[in-house]
């Protein structure tokens, strides 16, 4: 494969070649009027002459752009990262290391539910070996989109959900205190069409509030209390 | 000035000094990949790692911390020791050490300090990282595996030569550095990354696996492919030239070297005249030194000889034709074969006098007729950091990439009789203006209109000379201080019907008006000039002679002998020498000292190296412009001389970089 990075075996993030078809399919690509408004308020928050600075933020508007055309989470193929450089008056090489860099930006096309499992120590350690039996059993694999299209399988590092783990993100919704069989009633929910409810799937906890109640602080549950003559 | 103790030795250092260049100002040696001098400060590969105090407990990287009034630094503690081991230790974890098969073996970095600084074993047995190849263009050869992510090549492309193409996507471990989308870099000084990459990732393709470093003889000579006199250093294996390096010479080109004065040299080899040769009954047919002479001879030129020289000659080459036509009465001598003709009596107006150091200061400037980034790919370098002190910079002549923020006046000449009033503003109002001619504006006739200008934007000051004329032929500068023009031109020559033609290289004059003369090339290369010669006396190229060779500010620099001319050829003032007995004439030398004597003599700004003092002021110049600019003089900058069109490498570039056809990876 001569354009486009290494070979996928090679790496986990590749860009996808730049082809003819490519360029047919987004070769025409331009921010629709209420994306083209974010993107422009997104440069009016930087000094004049330092538009490159909403790089990252045009970025995502034109994942979510193709996302909407697609009817996936959308992704950046080459001539939609040589959109935003023209956009931002920046070389296109400067916009390809940033959407390299970071791994909310997708370089290859996605299914309609990107799937992205975390499995950082807390939540391996909770079990998230289990949630990815779960996605290997429907026919997902890392960094593949299942026939169907519905389902692209990503591992993560820590998104920030220690105290409800495991957790995955689907798309951008974040779907806590996962056990085998919650994960499974919020994937049949999505494949069903339906909006499952985001955040914690334990039906005991509101959101991370300690699990059986709480353990310490107790005396401020009902109301406030001054703990400072007990210290 | 901060004062900074250095293992001990208490020293006192420029304010804004790194804590590295104060090490450096110590004598200290500090090994580092990601700093240079000429680059922007990373801070990446952390091999530079000393300890300072006051400060955190830790190794610091003295390249990005700046040294402050009473710093303790310590460059040979045991902590020192360790974290440069350790750096070297990670560094090597993903190098394949391949040393004993990698081009940079024996002038890398990376094996350098390994042996300097690193541990001498591995404690690592995983797998190592291995990392695709990426496509650079016919110049540069990637093996990517070895890249420590140093990013030189990546600042080098965006800080000095100003098109953004080279980068580093990904991240961490799967780090890679690419062009965009793995096209070819398109820059005239793309090679440089060659020498900035300090391990073998990037290195030359054409030399790949010619030569070892330590086989080579080192010859320092003087670039003759554009007429900035770049310094370089001649590579040579017994009778071949294997490759040309830069040599640092900060009043010139830096440290960095044009494409094309690198990869010039299979040139050098191909295509070349190694024996005499004389048209019989219209075809060249090889013969002997002796009957070339004879027929020359029996031509009997007496005074109506005539010589052009062409762009590669070196000064004792034209000031031996000089000689030999003064012997024979003759004062029929010029250079400027495509027809440019100028005002020469003042070299003032000709020169260019800023100096190529000095125009970085420069706060505007006005380039007329120049497309700067063929003619003198060196000089847009120092433009492009005038532009990035806030110079303002206009241009005349039809539009291109020029790196750096310019504003175009349009095509027509004659937009200078009435410039617009953000030029005059710019121009009037600024410090240091300069004034840039070149070579399409030169032969349009604008020279007096420009000197105009310069008189009403008062370029010319105390301390400040704003007035340039820019050449891209190397021999423009010699010629024309050795006298060696003719008011009108070629057409003058034309005009004097020589029974004698004596073509110096000259391959890029028109030979059509010369159809009754006898006509003698004296050159390297079978080119144009050889294909309309009648006699061909093989000579010398610039690696093969010493020579003294001036560039377009005036300044004299002498190029050393890396290796003989191939089979008969001889260096060409013994050509000369020799044709002056044959025509019984004596030019009054007999050895090459005598001959550099009698030059001395005759123009004593060449007696001395560095800038030539002109002795005369920019003139006062007057008239208006016209004409209109279509194109700039140079139709393909990968070819521009008879050596470069000879070069297989240069015809590669031409097809690939400037015609822009893809060249399959197979026929490479």
């Amino acid at each position: 494969m001569l354009s486009g990075g290494v070979h996928p075996l090679m790496a986990d993030r590749y860009i996808e070649p730049d082809t003819p078809e490519l360029r047919a399919r987004w070769g025409g690509f331009a921010f629709k009027p209420e994306w083209d408004a974010k993107a422009k308020a997104a440069i009016a928050r930087y000094p004049e002459g330092r538009q490159k600075s909403a790089v990252m933020a045009l970025l995502d508007f034109a994942q979510r752009q193709v996302g909407e055309d697609t009817g996936t989470q959308g992704w950046l193929p080459i001539p939609v990262m040589e959109y935003v450089a023209a956009y931002l008056d920046m070389p296109v090489i400067r916009v390809v290391e940033v959407a390299t860099f970071y791994t909310m930006y997708n370089l290859v096309p996605v299914g309609k539910f990107h799937v992205q499992v975390c499995g950082t120590t807390p939540c391996w350690l909770r079990g998230s070996d289990e949630i990815m039996e779960r996605c290997k059993a429907r026919g997902m694999a890392k960094g593949h989109t299942t026939d169907d299209g519905l389902w692209t399988l990503t591992e993560v590092e820590c998104m920030g959900n220690c105290a409800s783990a495991p957790m995955v993100q689907i798309n951008d919704g974040n779907y806590e205190d996962l056990t085998g069989e919650r994960f499974d009633a919020v994937l049949d929910a999505l494949a069903r069409g339906e909006t499952p409810k985001e955040g914690t799937q334990d039906p005991d906890r509101h959101t991370v509030e300690p699990v059986g109640g709480p353990t310490t602080l107790t005396a401020m549950v009902g109301e406030n209390h001054d703990y400072r003559g007990e210290w | 000035m901060p004062k900074v103790t250095v293992d001990g030795q208490e020293i006192e250092v420029p304010q804004g000094a790194t804590v590295l260049q104060a090490c450096e100002l110590a004598g200290k040696e500090i090994p580092r990949f990601c700093y240079h001098e000429r680059l922007s400060i990373a801070g990446n590969c952390r091999m530079c790692l000393v300890e300072v105090k006051p400060g955190p407990p830790k190794p610091q990287a003295s390249c990005a911390l700046p040294a402050t009034d009473g710093q303790e630094i310590r460059t040979d503690s045991e902590m020192v020791k360790k974290a440069r081991e350790g750096v070297m230790e990670f560094l090597l974890i993903n190098h394949p050490l391949d040393c004993p098969i990698c081009d940079q073996g024996g002038e890398c970095d990376l094996q350098d300090q390994a042996m300097a600084y690193g541990r001498g074993a591995t404690r690592y047995h995983e797998n190592k990282r291995a990392v695709t190849e990426k496509y650079m263009g016919p110049l540069i050869k990637t093996i990517m595996t070895r890249c420590i992510h140093c990013t030189r090549c990546v600042r080098f492309s965006e800080e000095i030569a100003g098109v953004d193409e080279i980068g580093a996507l990904y991240r961490g471990e799967n780090m890679q550095i690419t062009t965009y989308l793995e096209k070819a870099a398109k820059h005239e000084l793309s090679a440089n990354v060659i020498d900035l990459c300090p391990v073998g990732a990037l290195t030359s393709r054409p030399y790949a696996y010619e030569a070892r470093p330590w086989e080579l003889k080192k010859t320092l000579g003087i670039d003759v492919m554009d007429a900035v006199g770049a310094n370089i250093r001649i590579d040579s294996r017994g009778r071949e030239v294997l490759r040309i390096q830069p040599r640092i010479n900060d009043d010139v080109n830096e440290e960095w070297i044009a494409d094309k004065s690198r990869y010039a040299v299979d040139g050098l080899t191909r295509r070349r005249l190694d024996k005499v040769w004389i048209r019989k009954a219209g075809k060249l047919e090889q013969a002997s030194w002796d009957e070339a002479f004879k027929k020359i001879k029996a031509a009997k030129p007496g005074g109506s000889l005539a010589a052009v020289y062409g762009d590669l000659v070196d000064c004792e080459t034209m000031f031996a034709a000089k000689a030999l036509l003064k012997a024979c009465g003759s004062t029929l001598i010029e250079g400027r074969q495509t027809g440019l003709v100028y005002d020469t009596s003042n070299l003032a107006a000709v020169n260019f006098n800023t100096t190529l150091a000095e125009i970085e200061n420069s706060d505007a400037v006005l380039v007329i007729g120049s497309q700067i980034r063929h003619e003198a790919p060196l000089l847009n370098v120092r433009l492009r950091k005038a532009a990035k002190g806030g110079a303002k910079i206009f241009h005349v002549g039809p539009e291109y990439d020029t790196t750096y923020a310019a504003t175009f006046l349009g095509n027509d000449l004659s937009v200078l009789n009435a410039l617009g009033s953000d030029v005059v503003d710019a121009m009037k109002g600024a410090e240091r203006p300069a004034i840039i001619v070149g070579g399409a504006a030169l032969g349009r006739g604008a020279l007096g209109k420009a000197l105009a200008l310069a008189a009403e934007f008062n370029v010319v000051k105390d301390g400040w000379n704003g007035f340039n004329a820019l050449h891209f032929s190397p021999s423009r500068m010699g010629g024309l201080l050795l006298g060696l023009a003719q008011k009108g031109g070629m057409a003058d020559i034309a005009a004097a019907k020589p029974k004698v033609l004596l073509s110096l290289g000259a391959d890029e004059m028109d030979y059509a008006p010369f159809g009754d003369a006898l006509k003698v090339y004296i050159g390297h290369h079978g080119d144009k000039g050889a294909h309309a010669a009648d006699i061909i006396l093989p000579a010398a190229a610039y690696t093969e002679k010493a020579g003294t060779y001036v560039n377009i500010e005036g300044r004299v620099q002498r190029s050393e002998k890396a290796v003989f001319a191939p089979g008969d050829a001889r260096e060409d003032w013994t050509i000369l020498r020799a044709l002056a007995d044959a025509l019984g004439v004596s030019v009054g030398f007999d050895g090459f000292d005598q001959l550099r004597a009698a030059m001395f003599a005759d123009t004593p700004a060449l007696a001395h190296e560095g800038l030539a003092d002109l002795r005369v002021s920019v003139p006062a110049g007057g008239g208006d412009a016209s004409g209109v600019i279509e194109n700039y003089p140079i139709a393909d900058p990968y070819l521009t001389n008879p050596i470069l069109r000879a070069s297989p490498t240069m015809q590669r570039c031409s097809s690939e970089l400037w015609h822009g056809e893809t060249v399959a990876e197979a026929a490479a």
